[in-house]
């Protein structure tokens, strides 16, 4: 037996016992261990190499190689091992941590807009999309911007129908957003195009479809050659935004002191798309808005001049809007602000 | 408003649309209906039946059998012999020749027999057995027909209704108690006074679908006083015959002039009174006619006159009143005002108080009515009346609507007036009314008619512009049929631009004319009210409720052809007038161009017309800066938990007592309301925190845990009382919060706004922020420095600007012994260098939360919006992030207990320099090795220079400067 043949055993008897113990090892440290006992300083492989002076000089390449191929091939046992035992360390740490996503999530954090809020913020969206500005007037107002300038003169029924709350003579809580509009047209810059939301006041007793404190959103353009086909449109559009597409749009003749040609506007009923139900009261339509082309006393009022300018106004009950949308059938709910009714918008 | 259907068809005799179609084609021009009321609903099968024999039941005492002639209306078997139908009955009060509805086996009826609430499906009849006996029907009692004896006063009280014994037996029952008809009830606006009439609502209806329009045309009778005109014409057409048949005492030569006298005091009040006469009064039940269409209207049927005045209000929308003549003393009217403190009796037996600017029509002794409300005890008509006067008069609709509002009484004919009616209305509406009373045989009419009327009201003419409507509405419509809808409406057109009628209109009515009497020929398309073509009432047998037919000849379609060539012929030529449109006096509504497009817009369709956006110069739109502001704050409370909560603006003056606030305080002169809904809605608030604490507490009452509420709304704060200049309305943002979380909740709130809003610098709290609706321990004035920015802070009313200097400091924190936007400060309405208060925050002080019946701590905090507002900005600017290490030291000191850490804070902000980056409090400790009345307190400091890094030497000589400042204000390092 030469020494080749010799040292070939030897390589291959280290070879069945590294190849052994990394298949037994449990652990990363237990085959870090097995690197040591074969590839460290001190290791089996090492030690061969160690005794390579006793191999004669001529033999000394091929087991040299035959060496270095165990070496490589050892190396690769022990990545290969090392990776599929990183791979089931991991799959039992997932496994032990698995938590049950039933358990309650923390308490909800947010708090919630009041449902008025957020009505009006869509109606503000689709109207400031349209380049409309939206602005605001007092809240308490002369009883000139509430009424005489809307052409609704002293001792006028229309001035008792509103049930206006008085601070004198001269002064009134305002029964409509309406005034707003006459203190714009009064700054006098042209065009117009804007929306002015805020609360108003009427000597309603408080019940479920009425409160003494509710606010409305008046809307005005004001420029030249500006149409009732427009305010048709520019209402179609909102309804259509509001309420989804498909809404459909119904202009009645009304009156209003303040417009003329006045409407009043129906939408078909969300709900039933027009079919008729307990909602919409069987008539498939839902009345929303009152509208109308400014009139020209209010214009001459005002300081704008009816025979360059045309223009058209409306109004919108904001709680209106808020109960259909949002289906509240009592309008004493808004003021009350109990929380649980609050979370739900 | 309620009318039957078959009450308009009679002037719109062409009218032939379902009344769904009605009301769907009303509604869309502009008269809208609101409900309509079938009465036929659920009556089926129901046959004019004959009793022809009545057998007692063999079974039954109070049982009947009847054999009842049906006629033809039988099929084939079902219990008929020939033409008889047996049915057995329980009603008293059938004999035999009787006629009475019948429903047929397998109809149905409307009600029970007892008058309760109708049964939506109505109640199916079928042939049964009473007792053994076969019955194969029923007869009906009214309230089985879905009516009552209120409507049907020859009703018997409990039984079987009975009809005429000419009825036919076999024919439709319904029919013949006028039931085959529908009520409509109309919502009529306010500027339409003609359509709270019958006459009115019929002009639009037949405006509204294309039919020939035919009003009543009154004045038939004994219209001769007056002298001219219509009425002259008519005189030769009275029912001379019957009038002087039934005449049992008039001197048929004596006129009206002869026994009654009128003297209106004030005209303007009472711009005109008519009064006519009837004697020999025949009091009787109405024809059934005049009672179906009263019903209709919900007006119960009482005798012939009481019906004929509230007919003719129905009719023509003129209230009227009947006085019995002999209980006027002196003969005479007087039309005039009250005294202050007169008391009147009205008939309806109360007492009123009366004062000098209520109208009252007196005799020659004695007030005997409140004009246009309510009649007199005194002179009300009794059965015993002999000879009575009508009034019809127009007065001042304010008058009438302030004096009803004072009296507490409103009427339906104040309801009216107060409208403001056509005066040109009230001679036309006499006249029905006497034409009634001859058509009803109700008495004998007087000759002529007294009509106090000094200043007529004439036409108004509005320059027809077809061009402008069209550029106002966005349509083409072309002039022709503008004018078509003009006409249709009563309108006339003076095509040549010259104004014929108007002004002078006026006095053509004078003489008790009706309106618009000489015009008729020349340019009315109208039709209505015409004087120029009245006819016989004698003629009127056919529909006795029209009235006098045969009107209307004159329509003149000529016009409209020559309107039709202007129109074309002035092709393009914007602004020139096509003539002029003359409004009839019943249509007050009609005033300017805008009015006449409108009727153009209704008639040809508000559905027609295009929907186009408009066009002209792009605007961009957008919230007001003060409203993004609004939003962001929305946003940071709803991010740190709050919910938006919205409470009145007025509240009780009790509030000011339960928020402890001192009997002289600011806060306590608010804008009060003259007219309250009540004391809890009275004052305009001048602090928000009545109705955060009131949500608070309907929280804590329905036991929901952890409640945070947020609001926005506005303050009013009167610049001086009583308000002669609008009050300052400012915007505050209340917070309120009880459960988990305490006073520093608030504060990071706060603190999160400040910095969202990118105003810089830390507030400064001061604890002796005064409010008493606060705990005195927990309670802080929120500061900010400002600098030289204070001058441009516009602070309104408040106080909350403060100056800079020493003193000035503590006088404002001082002065804001109130709420956040306390007034009463010296520094009011100043702005100043230096600090500002934006609000303040704190515990609610415990009796403050006895009072909410809050039983939890709870917490609020008010910051003032209009100065954030002011200091808000959403530019930002980049620095440059930290390339250097910081360099940190942490001190742990020993403090007298009630030293606020904010004064080691500012000591530490003070000395540390440029290169100070931040200090975080990271323990605060009491107790152990610290001796009692000291507290330690560790601060971790941390130093950077952004150019270099720090050198320990550098360092050292700042923290030397800190904790040497610090031992000024006796703290000292732990050993």
């Amino acid at each position: 037996m030469n020494a080749q043949t010799e040292m070939k055993e030897r390589l291959e008897q280290i070879r069945g016992e590294a190849m052994s113990k990394i298949g037994q090892a449990q652990t990363l440290e237990a085959l870090g261990d097995v690197r040591v006992a074969f590839l460290g300083k001190k290791g089996r492989l090492t030690d061969v190499l160690k005794g390579m002076k006793d191999v004669p000089a001529d033999e000394r390449p091929q087991v040299g190689q035959l060496v270095n191929e165990l070496r490589d091939e050892l190396e690769a046992a022990l990545e290969d091992a090392k990776g599929a035992l990183g791979k089931k360390l991991l799959a039992a740490r997932l496994e032990s941590e698995v938590i049950d996503v039933t358990l309650p999530a923390p308490k909800d954090i947010l708090g919630h807009g009041h449902p008025n809020a957020i009505a009006l913020e869509e109606v503000e969206r689709i109207f400031t999309a349209m380049g409309y500005e939206v602005v605001e007037g007092p809240e308490i107002e002369y009883d000139e911007y509430n009424f005489k300038k809307l052409n609704i003169p002293e001792n006028h029924p229309a001035k008792d129908e509103q049930d206006t709350f008085y601070i004198s003579k001269d002064i009134v809580l305002r029964t409509q957003t309406s005034p707003v509009q006459a203190r714009v047209m009064e700054t006098g810059k042209m065009p117009i195009r804007m929306i002015a939301p805020g609360r108003v006041f009427r000597s309603d007793e408080v019940d479920a479809t009425h409160s003494p404190s509710f606010h409305q959103i008046e809307g005005l353009v004001v420029d030249k050659g500006i149409t009732f086909a427009d305010l048709k449109g520019t209402l179609a559009e909102f309804a259509r935004e509001l309420f989804g597409e498909g809404t459909k749009v119904k202009f009645r003749p009304h009156h209003f002191q303040f417009t003329e040609p006045s409407a009043e506007v129906d939408v078909t009923c969300f709900k039933c798309k027009g079919a008729g139900c307990r909602f919409c009261k069987g008539e498939g339509w839902i009345e929303i808005l009152g509208c109308g082309m400014v009139h020209p006393n209010v214009f001459a009022m005002c300081g704008v001049d009816p025979e360059v300018y045309t223009g058209f106004a409306f109004g919108i009950g904001l709680e209106r809007i808020a109960l259909l949308k949002y289906e509240i059938d009592d309008m004493r709910l808004l003021y009350e602000n109990d929380v649980r009714f609050l979370r739900q918008f | 408003m309620k009318t039957a259907y078959s009450w308009l068809k009679a002037y719109v005799p062409g009218l032939d649309v379902t009344p769904e179609e009605f009301r769907d084609g009303m509604t869309l021009s502009g008269t809208k209906v609101e409900g309509v009321t079938r009465l036929d609903k659920n009556l089926e099968k129901i046959v004019v039946g004959k009793i022809m024999q009545i057998d007692r039941h063999p079974d039954a005492d109070k049982l009947i059998v009847c054999q009842v002639d049906v006629g033809g209306a039988l099929q084939a078997g079902g219990g008929a012999h020939g033409h008889l139908l047996q049915i057995v009955t329980g009603a008293p009060n059938v004999k035999v020749g009787d006629c009475v509805p019948v429903v047929l086996a397998g109809g149905k009826v409307a009600g029970g027999h007892d008058g309760g609430p109708l049964p939506e499906g109505g109640i199916p009849i079928k042939a049964g057995k009473l007792r053994g006996v076969e019955s194969f029907g029923m007869m009906c009692s009214i309230e089985e027909l879905g009516s009552d004896r209120n409507y049907y006063p020859d009703a018997p009280e409990d039984g079987i209704y009975i009809l005429p014994n000419d009825s036919k037996p076999g024919d439709d029952a319904v029919a013949l108690l006028g039931l085959r008809d529908c009520v409509f009830e109309f919502e009529v606006t306010s500027n339409r006074v003609d359509c709270y009439s019958v006459i009115g609502i019929a002009r639009e209806a037949a405006a509204t679908f294309g039919k020939e329009f035919c009003p009543p045309v009154a004045g038939g009778h004994g219209v001769g006083g007056g002298g001219g005109g219509g009425g002259a014409q008519s005189v030769g057409a009275v029912m001379p015959a019957k009038a002087a048949s039934h005449s049992t005492g008039a001197n048929p030569a004596q006129a009206i002039h002869d026994l009654l006298k009128v003297r209106v005091d004030d005209t303007k009040l009472c711009p005109r009174y008519v009064a006519r006469m009837a004697t020999n009064i025949r009091l009787a039940p109405s024809p059934e006619w005049l009672q179906r269409r009263l019903a209709a209207c919900g007006i119960r049927p009482i005798n012939n006159i009481v019906d004929i005045t509230n007919y003719v209000m129905e009719e023509y929308g003129q209230p009227m009143h009947a006085f019995d003549y002999d209980q006027l003393a002196g003969r005479e009217i007087i039309v005039r005002t009250a005294k202050d403190g007169d008391t009147f009796q009205t008939l309806d037996g109360q007492v009123r108080n009366l004062d000098a600017t209520m109208l009252m029509i007196c005799d020659g002794e004695k007030e005997v009515g409140i004009a246009g409300i309510m009649g007199g005890e005194n002179s009300k008509i009794t059965d015993s009346v002999r000879t009575m006067v009508f009034e019809a008069a127009c007065f001042d609709g304010t008058n009438i609507r302030l004096s009803a509002k004072k009296l507490g009484m409103r009427t339906d004919a104040s309801g009216k007036f107060e409208k403001g009616l056509d005066p040109n209305n009230a001679l036309e509406a006499c006249n029905r009314a006497c034409d009634l009373i001859a058509l009803l045989d109700a008495g004998d009419v007087v000759e002529g008619a007294i009509d106090i009327y000094p200043h007529p009201v004439g036409e108004k003419t509005i320059p027809f512009h077809p061009d402008k409507i069209n550029r106002l509405l966005g349509t083409d419509i072309e002039a022709g049929f503008m004018l078509d809808v003009f006409r249709s409406l009563g309108l006339k057109y003076i095509p040549d631009g010259k104004t014929p009628v108007g002004e002078t209109s006026g006095e053509e009515t004078a003489g008790g004319k009706t309106p618009g009497g000489k015009t008729t020929g020349s340019g009315d398309f109208a039709g209505a009210a015409g004087g120029a073509t009245v006819a016989s009432g004698g003629a009127s047998k056919g529909d006795p409720g029209r009235g006098n037919a045969d009107t209307n000849a004159d329509a003149n379609a000529d016009t409209n052809a020559d309107a039709n060539a202007d129109a074309n012929a002035s092709g393009g030529h914007v602004g020139a007038a096509l003539g002029t449109v003359c409004i009839p006096t019943f249509r007050q509504d009609l005033e300017c161009e805008a009015d006449l497009a409108e009727e153009v817009a209704r008639f040809y369709g508000y559905d027609k017309i295009p929907a186009t956006l408009p066009s002209g110069a792009a605007t961009t739109g957008g919230l007001s800066w003060k409203l993004r502001v609004e939003q962001l704050a929305r946003r940071i409370a709803e991010h740190a938990g709050f919910s938006q909560s919205m409470t009145y603006s007025f509240e009780s003056e009790k509030v000011f007592d339960r928020l402890r606030l001192p009997a002289d305080a600011r806060e306590r002169e608010a804008v009060t309301i003259i007219n309250p809904l009540g004391e809890d809605f009275k004052v305009m608030r001048t602090l928000p925190l009545g109705g955060m604490l009131t949500s608070l507490s309907t929280n804590y009452n329905r036991r929901n845990k952890d409640v945070r509420l947020y609001e926005l709304a506005n303050i009013y704060l009167p610049g001086s009382l009583p308000l002669t200049e609008l009050p300052d309305e400012r915007m505050q943002l209340t917070f309120g919060m009880y459960g988990a979380g305490d006073f520093y909740t608030l504060k990071g709130v706060i603190e999160t706004l400040l910095r969202a809003l990118g105003i810089p610098g830390r507030p400064a709290y001061d604890a002796q922020a005064g409010k008493p609706f606060l705990h005195p321990g927990r309670q802080a004035a929120v500061w900010l420095d400002v600098g030289s920015a204070g001058r441009a802070i516009d602070a309104g009313t408040t106080p909350q600007v403060a100056g800079s200097g020493d003193g000035a400091a503590a006088a404002g924190s001082k002065g804001m012994g109130g709420a956040a936007a306390g007034h009463g400060d010296p520094a009011k309405g100043a702005a100043a260098v230096g600090r500002i208060c934006i609000g303040y925050l704190g515990e609610v002080h415990p009796e403050t939360l006895d009072q909410y019946k809050i039983g939890d701590r709870a917490y609020v905090a008010v910051v003032d919006m209009p100065l954030l507002t002011q200091l808000a900005t959403f530019d930002r600017i980049y620095r440059g992030l930290a390339r250097y290490p910081s360099v940190n030291r942490d001190i742990s000191m020993v403090a007298p207990k009630g030293t606020p850490v904010g004064d080691i804070e500012a000591v530490i902000a003070r000395r540390g320099g440029r290169i100070l980056e931040s200090c975080e409090l990271f323990d605060i400790y009491e107790g152990g090795q610290i001796p009692a009345g000291y507290k330690s307190v560790a601060y971790s400091i941390k130093f950077r220079a952004s150019d270099r890094t720090l050198e320990d030497k550098e360092v050292q000589g700042v923290m030397e400067k800190i904790l040497h400042g610090l031992r000024e204000i006796g703290i000292e390092l732990r050993g």
